[in-house]
């Protein structure tokens, strides 16, 4: 295979740090990936030579960003396979994308007796924006069963799939289990009982290809800091005749066409949603991104992946005591495990001391941890730039922490 | 009996032989391994404190103008640290746990445990044991006046 990690890991400056003089093994990837240089570079070039507001200047550099933001753009549009970049506004991230169509959707669409459907596996993020709404319209919340290896209960799923169902969210990829969700099954099946869906990507753009238009999802959202790019910012895909129904979200400058103060007209997609000034930086830093993923082969880079996922899963069933949550046969991205006798903050709180950066706790997927009836998991979670060694390093450090432990 | 300075002092002495953190967390585990048992009747809702990755239940007791604490965690580290503010405060005088600036905590370099994100209930025990301190003078040690 032509995927040289070594020197992929140049390319990323953070990984070279160490920790209480250890060598850094970053394995916290699914809350947030580390940069290549040549995001840093993008956001640096853009605030050296190119800052300037868009959209509004007649002078050159704001003409310049305009033309960049614009650009970045048509990128997000290419990497997901939406039809127009005007299917493409840009947010803080996951969470606010989930939030605009909760609300825009709600107001519009949704009614008293209704219903939203979700999966027992959902973030936070994709849990409570529908409880929020679901409470100001007087809609009900349902919520699909998993099985206890993680996997969504499809039989479940078309039980709770009914005609009062508007809307059907869920998370391509679970950021606990690694759960790769039968994505367009589950479209299909919405659709046909007349919902809407929307799609949680975070998990999923950094390790699956993703096409919007083969899923035929309504809307898809992601961040930018989840796939190599900075923080502060993200995606919501939607299809634009529905976009198009939906009301304005938050008000400010750039949303409008016209105002007075009787009554203000709005400006046409993408614009619309996205009100006051935008985080320039954070689209072109994501673009950057999302070319050097191109640059260095995206099936190349899932397919390391993959790999190094089946080794770790291989790596860490053989340690005593150790279960692991997520036996989907479709999964990326994440291992998430607990020890026999030992609170994950304890486990989290050496490995850490070995260097070792994993993420502890319920992981913003509470209902899981009630569903599993432990107190917390710990979670490795892998990127492109993470080595056989590391898992080893990784294997090694939880036996430690297990004979420190018990 | 020690003062609260003077223990604290004593907790830093023993961690200072330790130069890795994997040492000084091994020490750690042993001193919540040590920790003594709560009886079970105080381990209560009433008495627990909850953080999002581990909880704490704390118990106090008033006896002749001492405080005298009792507590628990699910997790071992946590637990360790219990056991290292409970052989500081407990058997002192309401106002002296009261005034108790706790810095040790720093010098031996568990601060990061006491950070309001760690939310592993720790910061909300030393608040909780103050409260009792608090409690417990205004009760038996303020005169009130008839
Ligand atoms: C599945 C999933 N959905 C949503 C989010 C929220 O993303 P953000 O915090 O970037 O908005 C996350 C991030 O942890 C996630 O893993």
């Amino acid at each position: 295979m032509n995927f040289d990690v070594e020197k992929i890991r140049e390319d990323f400056p953070l990984l070279q740090r160490t920790v209480y003089n250890k060598p850094l093994i970053y394995l916290d990837n699914a809350a947030t990936n580390q940069k290549p240089r040549q995001v840093l570079q993008r956001l640096a070039d853009y605030y050296q030579s190119e800052n300037s507001n868009i959209h509004r200047g007649t002078h050159k550099l704001s003409i310049q960003a305009t033309t960049a933001y614009e650009q970045a753009r048509q990128s997000v549009a290419r990497f997901i396979n939406a039809p127009a970049a005007e299917q493409i506004i840009f947010t803080k991230g996951t969470t606010e994308s989930i939030n605009l169509v909760a609300t825009t959707f709600g107001e519009r669409f949704v009614e008293a007796g209704d219903e939203i459907l979700i999966t027992y596996m959902e973030h936070h993020s994709n849990i409570v924006p529908w409880q929020l709404m679901c409470g100001r319209r007087g809609a009900t919340l349902r919520v699909a069963d998993i099985t206890q290896d993680g996997v969504l209960d499809l039989d479940d799923f078309k039980r709770k799939l009914t005609t009062k169902t508007k809307l059907v969210a869920f998370a391509h990829v679970s950021n606990t289990l690694g759960t790769i969700n039968p994505a367009k099954e589950l479209v299909k099946l919405a659709h046909d009982a007349g919902a809407r869906v929307l799609i949680d990507g975070a998990q999923a753009v950094a390790h699956l290809p993703v096409d919007v238009q083969a899923l035929d999802c309504d809307f898809y959202c992601f961040s930018a800091h989840k796939i190599y790019g900075p923080m502060g910012n993200g995606v919501l895909y939607g299809k634009k005749e529905i976009l198009e129904e939906l009301p304005p979200y938050q008000g400010g400058g750039e949303m409008i066409s016209e105002v007075t103060f009787g009554k203000t007209t709005f400006n046409e997609l993408p614009f619309r949603f996205e009100a006051g000034t935008p985080n320039v930086a954070g689209a072109l830093g994501l673009e950057a991104a999302l070319h050097y993923i191109q640059s260095v082969g995206a099936e190349e880079m899932h397919q390391y992946e993959n790999e190094l996922l089946l080794y770790a899963t291989e790596k860490l069933s053989a340690i005593p005591g150790l279960t692991i949550y997520g036996n989907s046969p479709e999964k990326t991205g994440v291992v998430t495990f607990n020890l026999a006798g030992i609170h994950s903050y304890d486990a989290g709180t050496l490995l850490d001391k070995f260097g070792i950066a994993v993420r502890t706790g319920h992981m913003c997927t509470q209902p899981l941890t009630e569903f599993y009836g432990v107190p917390g998991f710990i979670r490795a979670s892998f990127s492109m730039y993470n080595t056989r060694q590391e898992v080893d390093a990784l294997a090694d450090a939880i036996m430690r922490s297990r004979e420190m432990l018990l | 009996m020690e003062t609260i300075s003077e223990k604290e002092n004593t907790i830093v002495e023993e961690f200072e032989i330790y130069d890795d953190w994997l040492d000084k967390y091994n020490y750690l585990i042993e001193m919540g391994k040590d920790l003594p048992m709560i009886d079970e009747k105080h381990k209560v809702k009433q008495n627990l404190i909850t953080g999002c990755q581990s909880s704490v239940w704390l118990h106090a007791e008033y006896r002749d103008g001492r405080i005298y604490f009792f507590a628990d965690s699910d997790a071992v580290i946590t637990k360790g640290i219990v056991n290292l503010l409970i052989r500081v405060l407990s058997g002192q005088t309401p106002q002296a746990i009261i005034d108790a600036d706790l810095d040790f905590i720093d010098k031996i370099g568990l601060k990061e445990h006491l950070s309001p994100t760690r939310s592993n209930g720790l910061v909300s025990m030393i608040k909780q044991m103050k409260l009792y301190a608090l409690a417990f003078k205004t009760k038996y040690e303020l005169k009130t006046e008839n």
